[in-house]
């Protein structure tokens, strides 16, 4: 049975394109057939992070409007076997996404993949709604930072009521914390709220925590998925992320900070 | 003061930011979620002078008294809940 992900937040530059081609790559490399769609219809950036905007010749839109087949339109990377990627249309606007156009794709990569990881606009508008609609399961992507966990409480509420799973009375879609761009140096220090105080507030499962890391901004200039980036925190953080997705059980890395001989001085008891 | 409390006394006073931001989430996501319930709108406000009436007489945090909107059938129910500290057993429920 194939999956649908979506990657949603309500604000904007939380990470959610990064978590999606992170998960995407890294479902991938566990053996799962795998095709992340960009529903940024008008600002994808999605093709950007995953190194394959120029190979891009058609897009969701022209799919959902007929103008181009699904195989043409589709992607294939050239890292990892078996994962996909879909486009989003720079031109249009986000009034081309249509729900039965929407689900006709889905339908269609049901055939083919395992999971369908949606990468979801900011905002609460169209893009939003079309992403988390069909879903079977959601990757909250949460900043420790007060507007972007109040945005995904309202997320939290959509996805209780404005999906089709919701609509239809079926099991709800499944929920899942990612707290992303951590920084547990300022945690330690009070100046920023805890994986606790999160997780408290939203009250969902927590998939993973991904460390405030350098490395992000470098594999996204590269146009390589972080989660690739093995050896860097920020991609074991991911890879154990994915590892947990997969129903295996693993703990919690990068949660402390690593003390220096400042932090062993002064740390404290607390940390 | 010894220079190692003066560190520490630095620590504490940033501790209030986080905690601060917390208190203010707790308050700002219970009452959005009472709004998003489809609620009438004096629920936040209701809310908030229970909570005052509590405190008056029991010490108790900002988020021992919680409210929920339901359906059950034709009826709305406004199911409320406060819980009182130390003694989880004691917790009040009104329906
Ligand atoms: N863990 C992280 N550490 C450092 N920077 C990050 C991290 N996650 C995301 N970023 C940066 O934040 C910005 C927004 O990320 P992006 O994934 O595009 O967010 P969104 O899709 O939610 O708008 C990008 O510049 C990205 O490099
Ligand atoms: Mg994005």
């Amino acid at each position: 049975m194939t999956r649908i992900i979506v990657v949603t937040s309500g604000k904007g530059g939380v990470g959610k394109t990064t978590t999606s081609a992170a998960f995407a790559a890294g479902l991938a490399s566990a053996g799962r057939r795998t095709v992340v769609i960009d529903f940024d219809v008008g600002l994808r950036s999605l093709d950007l992070i995953m190194g394959c905007e120029r190979r891009v010749v058609y897009d969701f839109i022209n799919v959902i409007n007929g103008e181009a087949a699904l195989n043409q339109a589709l992607i294939k990377d050239k890292r990892v076997p078996g994962l996909f990627i879909l486009p989003a249309s720079q031109t249009r606007d986000k009034d081309a996404l249509t729900t039965e156009g929407v689900e006709r794709v889905l339908d269609e990569l049901s055939e083919e993949f395992d999971y369908i990881i949606c990468d979801s606009p900011a905002g609460i508008e169209r893009g939003a709604y079309l992403a988390m609609y069909f879903a079977d399961e959601a990757i909250v992507v949460t900043n420790p930072e007060v507007s972007s966990v109040r945005d995904s409480d309202r997320v939290l509420g959509l996805l209780a009521s404005k999906t089709r799973r919701a609509e239809r009375g079926e099991p709800s879609v499944r929920e899942r914390l990612l707290v992303t761009r951590y920084a547990p140096s300022r945690v330690g220090r009070g100046e920023m709220l805890s994986v606790e105080d999160v997780q408290e507030i939203l009250a969902i499962e927590l998939l993973g925590v991904i460390p405030e890391s350098t490395t992000v901004l470098n594999a996204s200039n590269s146009g390589m998925p972080v989660i690739l980036e093995a050896r860097s925190d920020a991609g074991q953080a991911y890879q154990d992320a994915v590892a947990r997705f997969l129903g295996e059980e693993r703990e919690h890395r990068f949660l402390t900070e690593k003390k220096g001989l400042f932090g062993r001085l002064f740390g404290g008891s607390s940390a | 003061m010894s220079f190692l409390s003066y560190f520490r006394s630095q620590r504490k006073k940033n501790a209030s930011s986080a905690s601060l931001a917390k208190e203010r989430l707790q308050i700002i996501v219970a009452r959005e979620r009472l709004q998003c319930a489809g609620g009438p709108d004096y629920l936040p406000m209701l809310q908030d002078e229970l909570l005052a009436v509590v405190r008056k007489y029991i010490q108790v945090d900002r988020n021992a008294v919680r409210m929920q909107l339901d359906q059950e059938g034709d009826c709305e129910v406004l199911e409320l809940n406060i819980t009182l500290p130390d003694d989880p057993e004691t917790s009040v429920r009104v329906r």
